[in-house]
């Protein structure tokens, strides 16, 4: 018998790319999409009603920021109606009692809020823009006062991995539920600013070591995810937990992706949910059938015992590190491609290069210099 | 036996987390923050009677009414998976 895939699980919303934060790592994709071209509350609404008809379980409100869009409070309240679990990921820096107040009652569930650093300089540097630390502070505040389930969300790289200790403290501080300690992954942004931003091997043991520490202190009164950089790992990560297996995208302008950084992949023709309807993006479109399953692996992948645990690992980064996305994730040790990512962690012992920030046509500017 | 459990510790869903039914997969569900969990039909019997006033001791008594099982080997089983969930960020106890 011939089975398709499973019901996707779980569904992020890019409401925009519009964000007043700048950081040098954003998933966002380096050609951010405008305000004009974004989808109507409509058409948002109308991608939530398909999604839980489909199986999505979760819907994350993302972005850029969220709170940017005029209309997140009624999708909060829409979702929370098709029974729909609602997590809204935030820089925070728009949030304040009446939006919350507003947010918890449409019925959203969870609140993640990044974080850039625990120190307000290091902070206010990667995001560029002065004074968002503490208003993330006091966004945190409120949302511990609320009631709300809080995360705080890190993403770390060489200039604020020596204070993991310090953000996980701020988690306990703000009584957060689950903290977040993600070190920067290398697409995009990211890998445009990898340079400036991949810690050394000592600095993430250092890292890794507080985390397990923390981890066994806390126990229950705090989950805490860890996420490492594919360039110290022996196995790639089971990216997305495997192409179209159990997640959609939808970007501002409503491309439906495999993942946020799908994108930067050529070679697709990337459905849309103003032209089709989710369950024929995620049943019917080649897109998303292209890279699912194991049917499309090479070796060593098609023969490894870990298939159905990493999938391959991450096709964006097989693309972006060897050229073609059909290739083994080059951070698994049996990669023919394995020493791409040892040659890349030797840039971290040079001094850090400026950041290129996240701004629209900041990629093109930097191409052009 | 190790150690005595604890019977009057009541057991409640933490904010964030929702236990449903979903009717597409036609199976219980836990939803917690980046979180999802399918629990088997036993922890779905134990997920049912969390409500945030039996105790543990309630809930094993409940369930021992319907199953054929020891009383003690019943709250061991019952404490040590709402235990998992308490570390997993989804139950307070």
């Amino acid at each position: 018998m011939v089975t398709g895939p499973d019901a996707p699980m779980s569904l992020l919303l890019e409401l925009t790319h519009r964000c007043p934060l700048q950081c040098p790592y954003c998933s966002n994709p380096l050609k951010l999409e405008r305000a004009g071209e974004e989808l109507a509350t409509r058409d948002w609404i109308a991608v939530l009603d398909q999604a839980a008809a489909l199986g999505v379980l979760q819907v994350h409100f993302s972005g850029g920021e969220p709170m940017a869009r005029a209309d997140l409070v009624d999708l909060v309240g829409h979702a929370a109606r098709l029974g729909l679990y609602g997590n809204l990921i935030t820089s925070a820096v728009l949030l304040n009692e009446r939006s919350l107040a507003a947010l918890a009652d449409a019925g959203l569930d969870h609140v993640q809020i990044s974080f850039q650093d625990s120190d307000a300089a290091g902070a206010d540097r990667i995001g560029n823009h002065a004074g968002a630390h503490s208003k993330k502070l006091a966004a945190a505040r409120l949302v511990r006062e609320s009631g709300l389930a809080l995360t705080l969300n890190f993403v770390v790289h060489r200039h604020n991995i020596a204070r993991v200790p310090e953000m996980i403290a701020l988690g306990e501080t703000f009584g957060a539920g689950r903290v977040e300690i993600a070190n920067v992954q290398y697409y995009g942004w990211g890998l445009l600013n990898r340079a400036a931003l991949l810690p050394t091997r000592a600095e993430l043991d250092s890292c890794t070591e507080a985390v397990f520490a923390a981890r066994a202190r806390l126990r229950a009164n705090m989950v805490i995810d860890y996420v490492v950089p594919d360039y110290y790992a022996r196995e790639p990560k089971g990216c997305m937990s495997g192409w179209g297996r159990r997640f959609i995208n939808i970007s501002p302008t409503g491309r439906a992706l495999p993942c946020h950084a799908a994108e930067t992949l050529p070679g697709f023709d990337w459905p849309s949910v103003r032209g089709a309807t989710l369950s024929d993006i995620w049943y019917r479109s080649e897109a998303f059938a292209r890279y699912r399953g194991v049917a499309w692996m090479p070796e060593p992948c098609r023969t490894c015992d870990r298939r159905e645990i990493d999938w391959g690992g991450c096709r964006c980064q097989a693309f972006a590190l060897t050229g073609d996305a059909g290739r083994t994730d080059p951070a698994c040790h049996l990669s023919p491609d394995h020493a791409i990512m040892a040659a890349a962690a030797r840039e971290a012992d040079a001094p850090a290069p400026d950041f290129v920030y996240r701004r629209i046509g900041a990629d093109a500017a930097m191409v052009r210099a | 036996m190790s150690e005595a459990v604890d019977e009057r510790r009541v057991p409640s869903f933490r904010r964030g987390s929702k236990f449903r039914f979903d009717a597409v997969r036609d199976a219980w569900v836990v939803l917690a923050p980046e979180r999802l969990f399918m629990p088997d039909e036993h922890a779905v019997e134990i997920l049912k009677l969390v409500d945030g006033v039996r105790t543990l001791g309630d809930i094993t008594d409940d369930l021992c009414t319907r199953y054929d099982a020891p009383r003690d080997l019943v709250l061991t089983d019952v404490a040590a998976m709402l235990d998992d969930l308490a570390e997993k960020g989804v139950i307070a106890w």
